[in-house]
C-alpha cells in the first residue's frame, strides 16, 4: 500500500517516512502489546477467567474505571469553565494562571502524589478541616478521586482552548442580534462547536486516569478491595511472581480502554461530520 | 423604521473612530455607508446595531433610545461580511435560530416556525438547500442564507456590514441587484457598509460618504458623484484628474500659467483643481487652457483613454483622460484642453 502512495504523490520521502512510521509504531507500540498477549496464552481459559472474576481484580478495575469516569466527567466541566475564563476574560495574572494549569502536566506523578497526600492527611491543611466535617480524603477512594482530577485537568484544558480561541466571536454577536441571550448563545451556538474537542479531552482524562499510578499509590492507602487501582495490583501481581495474572489483569485494562477510546472515538466522528472545519 | 443617530463619539485608546456623528435614516430607506478602511463605517454598523457603545451620543430607532437596550432587545437584522452562520447547525436551523430563541410567551408553534422558515429560503431562493450545512455552500449562498437568518425575526431595521465584500466580482455584482431587488420588495429600513463605490452607488437610494470618522457628504449617488462637497469625496468616488493650483482673487493658475477658467468662489491661496477624466474637453492645439502632448492612446468600447503630458510648468504633470472615439488621437499629437466641468477646492496640508 506504501508503494501505491508512493507512485501517486509527488511529495518526496513518501517511502522513507512510511517504512519508518510503520517500523516505529510497531516496535515501541504493537510488538510490546502482542507480547503482552502472548504472555496471557500460558493460561488456559478457565484460569483467565478466575483471575478476572476474583473478588480483588473486579474490585480494583471497578475503582480505576468508576474513579476514572467520575474525574473525567469533572474535569470535562471545570475544564471547560477554566478553559472559558482564560480565552475570554482579560484579568491579572491570566498568563500565570495559564501556566499553572500545565503543572500536572510536568511534576512528575510522585511528587504531586506525596503533595496530596500531605494536603490531604488527617493533619494536612485541607485534611485537618475536613477531618473535623467528617470526610476523610487521603487512603480512601476519595483522594484517589482527588488525585485523577489533578493530572486529569490539563488534558481537557489544553484540547479545548485552541478550539475556543478559534471560535468567531461574530458568532456570539449573530446570535445576540437574532435575539439569543446568554444562556441561548452559550448552550446552542458556543457549546455544540466544542463538542468535538470536549470529548478529545475527556477520553483523554479518563485514559490518563485509568492509567495513573504515581500519584495515586501515595493517597490511595491500596487496601485491597476499597482503595487499591488495578495498574497497582498489577504491580503487586509482578513482586509476587505471578507474571500471567498481572497480564491477564493488564490485557483486561488494555482491551477496556481500547473499546472506551474506540465509543469516544465513534462518537467525535459523528461530532465531526456534523461540524465540519470549515 | 426610521434611524437617527446624534452627535455620536467612539474612541478606541488614542484613536478617534467617530467624530461626532449625526445621520438621519428614513423610513424604507435603503442607505450606503461608503468610506476607505479606518473611515468609521463599520464602528458606526456596529454601535447601532448593540455590538458596540459610543462614548458619548445618541441613537434612536423608531424615536425610541435604542442605547438603553443590548443588541438582543433591539429587534435589530445584523448580516456579517463573514457570514457567521452557526456550521453545526443546518441552514434550516440557522435560518429558524431567531424563532427558536424568542422568549417563550410570544414564540411561535413548531409548525408555524416550519412555515415561516420555508417562507425565508423561498425569499433567498435556496429553499433546495434546508438540510446542508453551512460548510457545503458557496460563498454567495451563504450569505443569503444569513440574510434569511437575519430576516427570519422580522427586524426593525437591517444592517449589512460589507455583506458582499468576501464573494468574488461575478457573484458580488448578481448579489448586488438582487439586494436591490429584495429590498424594493420588503422595503425595511436598511443601512450597508461598504468600501466599493460602485457597490455603494449602484444599490443605494442615498449615500453616506465618511473619512477619518466623519461624514463628509450625504446624497443621492447622482449627488455624490456629480457634486462631491468636499476634495476627499472627489477623490474618492469616480475617477478625478487633480492639478495643485493657484487661486489669486479669482483668477486660477497653474505652475505661474493662468488658466482660463472662474475660480467659482473659491479662496485665495493653494488649492487643488479636481476634473472627471470625461470632463476634459479636447480640441486642436492652441485652443483649451491647457496643452499636452499625448503619450499613449487605448481605444475601447465608446472611449478612448489618453495619457497626456501637460506642456508648461514643471512639463512633468502626466494625466489620463477620456475621450469619445469621434476624434480618434494618435500618439505624439499635441492638443488644446480645456476642463468642462470642474471643482476647486482648498489644498489641505
Amino acid at each position: 500500500m506504501s508503494t501505491a502512495v508512493a507512485r501517486q504523490s509527488s511529495l518526496p520521502g513518501v517511502g522513507l517516512t512510511m517504512g519508518l512510521t510503520l517500523t516505529w509504531l510497531s516496535v515501541i507500540i504493537l510488538i510490546p502489546l502482542a507480547g503482552l498477549f502472548l504472555k496471557t496464552l500460558e493460561l488456559s481459559p478457565g484460569q483467565f477467567w478466575e483471575i478476572l472474576t476474583s473478588r480483588r481484580t473486579l474490585n480494583a478495575l471497578k475503582i480505576s474505571f468508576g474513579l476514572s469516569f467520575a474525574a473525567a466527567c469533572v474535569n470535562l466541566v471545570m475544564g471547560t469553565i477554566i478553559v472559558w475564563a482564560l480565552v475570554r476574560y482579560r484579568f491579572p495574572g491570566r498568563r500565570l494562571f495559564d501556566a499553572i494549569v500545565d503543572i500536572p502536566f510536568a511534576l512528575p506523578t510522585a511528587v504531586a502524589g506525596v503533595a496530596l497526600t500531605q494536603l490531604f492527611a488527617q493533619k494536612g491543611w485541607l485534611g485537618a478541616p475536613l477531618a473535623e466535617l467528617g470526610i476523610k480524603v487521603a487512603f480512601t477512594p476519595i483522594g484517589i478521586f482527588i488525585a485523577m482530577v489533578f493530572i486529569g485537568i490539563p488534558f481537557v484544558v489544553r484540547t479545548v482552548q485552541p478550539v475556543l480561541i478559534d471560535l468567531d466571536p461574530e458568532i456570539e454577536e449573530a446570535a445576540a442580534s437574532l435575539g439569543a441571550n446568554r444562556w441561548h448563545t452559550v448552550f446552542r451556538v458556543i457549546l455544540p462547536s466544542l463538542i468535538p474537542a470536549l470529548l478529545t479531552g475527556f477520553a483523554l482524562a479518563f485514559a490518563r486516569a485509568v492509567g495513573e499510578y504515581g500519584s495515586v499509590i501515595f493517597i490511595a492507602g491500596n487496601l485491597p478491595n476499597v482503595s487499591e487501582i488495578a495498574p497497582l495490583l498489577i504491580v503487586i501481581r509482578l513482586s509476587e511472581f505471578r507474571y500471567a495474572d498481572a497480564t491477564a489483569i493488564a490485557v483486561i485494562m488494555l482491551l477496556a480502554s481500547f473499546l472506551i477510546i474506540l465509543v469516544v472515538n465513534r462518537l467525535q466522528r459523528w461530532a465531526q461530520t456534523r461540524i465540519p472545519a470549515h | 423604521m426610521t434611524i437617527e443617530v446624534k452627535n455620536i463619539v467612539k474612541k478606541f485608546g488614542a484613536f478617534t473612530a467617530l467624530d461626532n456623528v449625526d445621520l438621519k435614516v428614513g423610513k424604507g430607506e435603503l442607505l450606503a455607508l461608503l468610506g476607505p478602511s479606518g473611515s468609521g463605517k463599520t464602528t458606526l454598523l456596529r454601535i447601532i446595531a448593540g455590538l458596540d457603545w459610543p462614548d458619548a451620543g445618541e441613537v434612536r430607532i423608531d424615536g425610541e433610545d435604542a442605547l438603553g437596550h443590548g443588541a438582543s432587545e433591539r429587534h435589530v437584522g445584523f448580516v456579517f461580511q463573514h457570514y457567521a452562520l452557526f456550521r453545526h447547525m443546518t441552514v434550516f436551523e440557522n435560518v429558524a435560530f431567531g424563532l427558536r430563541v424568542q422568549p417563550r410567551a410570544i414564540r411561535k408553534d413548531e409548525a408555524t416556525i416550519r412555515a415561516r422558515v420555508k417562507e425565508l429560503l423561498d425569499l433567498v431562493q435556496l429553499d433546495w438547500l434546508a438540510n446542508r450545512y453551512p460548510s457545503q455552500l458557496s460563498g454567495g449562498q451563504r450569505q443569503r442564507i444569513a440574510l434569511a437568518r437575519a430576516l427570519a425575526i422580522e427586524p426593525r431595521i437591517l444592517l449589512l456590514d460589507e455583506p458582499f465584500g468576501a464573494l468574488d466580482a461575478k457573484v458580488r455584482k448578481e448579489l448586488r441587484q438582487w439586494l436591490r431587488s429584495l429590498h424594493s420588495e420588503i422595503h425595511v429600513t436598511s443601512i450597508f457598509v461598504t468600501h466599493d463605490q460602485e457597490e455603494a452607488l449602484e444599490v443605494a437610494n442615498r449615500v453616506v460618504v465618511m473619512d477619518k470618522g466623519r461624514i463628509e457628504q450625504i446624497g443621492t449617488p447622482g449627488d455624490v458623484y456629480d457634486n462631491p462637497a468636499t476634495a476627499f469625496v472627489h477623490g474618492f468616488i469616480g475617477e478625478s484628474i487633480v492639478l495643485p493650483v493657484e487661486v489669486t482673487g479669482g483668477s486660477v493658475r497653474l505652475g505661474g500659467r493662468p488658466l482660463n477658467i472662474a475660480a467659482g468662489g473659491a479662496a485665495s491661496g493653494a488649492s487643488k483643481l479636481f476634473v472627471r477624466r470625461h470632463d476634459m474637453q479636447i480640441g486642436p492645439a492652441g485652443t483649451g487652457s491647457l496643452e499636452g502632448a499625448v503619450r499613449h492612446v487605448r481605444s475601447f468600447g465608446p472611449i478612448q483613454r489618453a495619457e497626456i503630458a501637460l506642456s508648461g510648468g514643471e512639463g512633468k504633470t502626466v494625466i489620463e483622460i477620456d475621450a469619445p472615439r469621434d476624434r480618434e488621437l494618435q500618439a505624439g499629437e499635441i492638443i488644446g484642453l480645456q476642463p468642462r466641468r470642474y471643482r476647486i477646492f482648498a489644498a489641505q496640508d
